[in-house]
């Protein structure tokens, strides 16, 4: 297990990396939103749900979209704007959907897919299937009105549905805590009724755990559960690059946040052992090989076309 | 002596109207999502913090809706504040407080309480921002009695219009475009104010009347001026305020020139260049000599792919080749392509422009 969630850490850290690498030939022309550094929570999340089971994003939701199976060749011509992009190119990286793989659905208005992940959750209640609603959003998005109604409604009707939040310190350029009182994001929604839990962000065994939890608890028919995670974001909140010299983040905190990096984390647990270690190793290869075909992939696809947009607007 | 004109893009134009206003009247607060950033909602709001203080300009809270009422609550106590959303999407978050509240609070109390406050939202383009970041909504505010609406494009305007709406006693949504933020224009230091209720002629023309609103206005300036040199002279409008419409200069052109061309940078159904063509049926139906024609954009949300957007947004040529129709043809297509083409991708607005905004 543990060498699974690693595989599917790095796996996204390479993706995302690759995006960044790729960016400045301007011919992924729409905004991206990285997680680097906030691996754990969607790779540990995740791994606790079944593949029956629905996650929703939002405007930073590659990771998510990965880690719940996601197509990744289908992602990547998304934010190429191509034909073969899970949206056709309509979307681009903050729209952002696999059906298949049980991803609901993304999009950058914040908050605005968390009344979608409770109402998925009361359908599947309605319809007496087996299912749990993950969602993830930040601790901006937190201060939605809308997250305070749906957590209210799935808290009243004991829905399956875990919120996630991912307190990575920041909405853009802006500190949590010229945002917030000083007052645990958690002890919000446990006054709202919510098992709430938290989890190290960056560890992403203790996200599984916390996880896999809650998970059994929802099966058994348990309040919603509200699961805080600090982790951290290493890059702009919006683009490829690093932003530390705009001078927003206290002096060292970026550092100290890499120097708890949440896949170098388990690959130093990991290679501990000979074994560990060669698996660590090779699945730096494979993973490479992988994203390499995905854009060849990806890139290969045709250019969608305007007249098919019409088609979408109406069922 | 004649004022030495100075040059400075839209964005510093805004910010100085931000800065006068908190001068000349210490009742004005500055509020949004990223205000004091290192970003500045695009330079608009940056060093207003370092120079007004914390008591005066705030950052907020991702909370869209109560934000707008906070700021309604304190209008209405005697304050004066100017919220900014860096998407005019984020605002429909707000709707609620917007129409229920802001537009009627002075109403509905029969004219007792005023709600001096403005609202800047700012359209998005380019760059892929997709369905939910570049809508252009300004018919949805210009259908609510009790608010006022503008566009300005100049950054003349632009500043003129913000101290004019900070000045005003009404909730004003002042709507700017991303992609006239970075054009410069001769902006005067001094404050001064440009009414929220006048269309400006920056083209004077014969054959025909083109409406042209916020962005639109730059591209109809620019077909105009090629069809000119072949021979179509168009009179250009800056529509500059939504709701009221100043239906009079355009009327009164509309007489001059007997044809009415209206280019927005909204969807065409429900939209306000519909609302423009029933103002001049209804009171000058007979100086029109031909159907009027609405350039809009298609009835599809924007898409993000730049494969998808390329037709999407009318540009010079497209309008220049529309009117040139409408008016019975007669001009050289390619010596209008050779001057229209634009040099630079049709998704940024300028060279220099990068992603990912
Ligand atoms: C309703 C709405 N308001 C504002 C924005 C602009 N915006 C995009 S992301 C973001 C910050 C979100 O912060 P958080 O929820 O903490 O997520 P993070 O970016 O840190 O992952 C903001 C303000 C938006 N997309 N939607
Ligand atoms: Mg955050």
């Amino acid at each position: 297990m543990m060498f699974t969630l690693y595989r599917s850490m790095l796996r996204i850290r390479r993706v995302e990396e690759a995006i960044a690498e790729r960016y400045g030939a301007q011919e992924m022309r729409c905004p991206v939103h990285l997680s680097i550094g906030q691996e754990a929570v969607a790779v540990g999340v995740c791994a606790a749900l079944e593949p029956r089971d629905g996650v929703f994003g939002g405007h930073r939701a590659h990771a998510h979209y990965l880690a719940k199976g996601g197509d990744l060749t289908a992602m990547l011509a998304e934010i190429y704007g191509l034909e073969n992009g899970c949206c056709r190119g309509v979307g681009g990286s903050m729209h952002i959907i696999d059906l298949a793989a049980g991803f609901l659905g993304a999009v950058p208005i914040v908050g605005a897919t968390v009344p979608l992940a409770v109402g998925a959750a009361w359908a599947a209640r309605l319809r007496n299937e087996d299912k749990v609603i993950a969602v993830f959003f930040g601790d901006g998005t937190f201060e939605e009105g809308v997250v305070h109604e749906s957590i209210n409604f799935a808290v009243l009707h004991k829905l399956p549905v875990l919120f996630v939040c991912e307190n990575n310190l920041y909405a853009c350029y802006t500190r949590l805590s010229d945002r917030q009182p000083d007052r645990p994001i958690h002890g919000i929604a446990a006054a709202h009724g919510c098992r709430a839990v938290t989890a190290e962000g960056n560890d992403v065994e203790a996200v599984y755990a916390a996880t896999r939890a809650a998970v059994a608890s929802l099966r058994a028919g348990g309040a919603p559960v509200f699961l805080e995670c600090p982790t951290y974001r290493w890059r702009e909140h919006c683009g490829p690059n690093l932003d530390d010299h705009l001078g927003y983040r206290p002096g060292g905190e970026l550092a100290e946040w890499e120097s708890a990096c949440p896949v170098s984390r388990l690959a130093s647990v990991l290679s501990s052992s000979p074994e560990g270690a060669g698996l660590v190793a090779a699945a730096e290869a494979e993973i490479a090989a992988e994203i390499a075909s995905a854009f060849t992939a990806a890139l290969a696809g045709p250019e969608p076309q305007p007249a098919d947009l019409s088609g979408y607007l109406y069922a | 002596m004649p004022e030495i004109k100075r040059r400075i893009t839209q964005a510093e134009a805004i910010r100085e109207a931000l800065a006068q206003a908190m001068e000349e009247d210490e009742r004005v607060i500055v509020i949004g999502e990223g205000v004091p950033d290192p970003k500045g909602i695009f330079g608009t709001t940056t060093g207003l913090q370092q120079r007004f203080g914390k008591s005066r300009v705030f950052d907020s809270p991702l909370s869209e809706n109560g934000i707008t009422g906070i700021c309604v609550g304190a209008a209405i106590s005697g304050m004066r504040p100017v919220m900014v959303h860096q998407r005019i999407d984020f605002a429909l978050l707000a709707m609620d407080q917007i129409v229920n509240n802001a537009a009627k609070w002075h109403y509905m109390f029969a004219g007792q309480v005023k709600v001096p406050m403005v609202i800047r939202v700012i359209v998005g383009r380019g760059w892929g921002p997709g369905p939910q970041h570049a809508q252009s909504l300004q018919a949805l505010f210009a259908h609510i009695p009790g608010l006022k609406v503008v566009m300005p494009t100049s950054g003349y305007d632009a500043k003129g219009m913000l101290l004019a709406a900070i000045r005003d006693d009404n909730p004003v949504i002042f709507i700017e475009h991303r992609w006239l933020q970075g054009i410069a224009d001769h902006v005067p230091e001094a404050p001064y104010a440009v009414p929220l209720d006048q269309a400006l002629i920056c083209r004077p023309g014969k054959q025909a009347s083109l409406v042209a609103f916020s962005y639109m206005t730059v591209e109809a300036r620019l077909a105009a001026e090629a069809l000119a040199d072949q021979g179509i002279d168009l009179e250009v409008i800056d529509a500059r305020s939504v709701r009221p419409l100043d239906m009079r200069t355009i009327v009164e052109s509309v007489r001059r020139t007997g044809t009415l061309i209206v280019a927005d940078t909204a969807w065409k159904t429900g939209g306000i260049a519909g609302e423009v063509i029933a103002g001049v049926a209804e009171t000058a139906f007979s100086a029109l000599k031909r159907p009027p024609l609405r350039i809009c954009l298609p009835d599809i949300p924007v898409p993000t792919s730049p494969h998808l957007t390329r037709d999407y947004y009318p540009d010079a040529l497209y309008l220049a080749r529309a009117i040139a129709a409408h008016l019975g043809g007669g001009v050289d297509d390619a010596e209008l392509a050779r001057r229209l083409v634009r040099a630079t991708p049709h998704d940024v607005p300028q060279r220099e422009f990068r992603g990912p905004f």
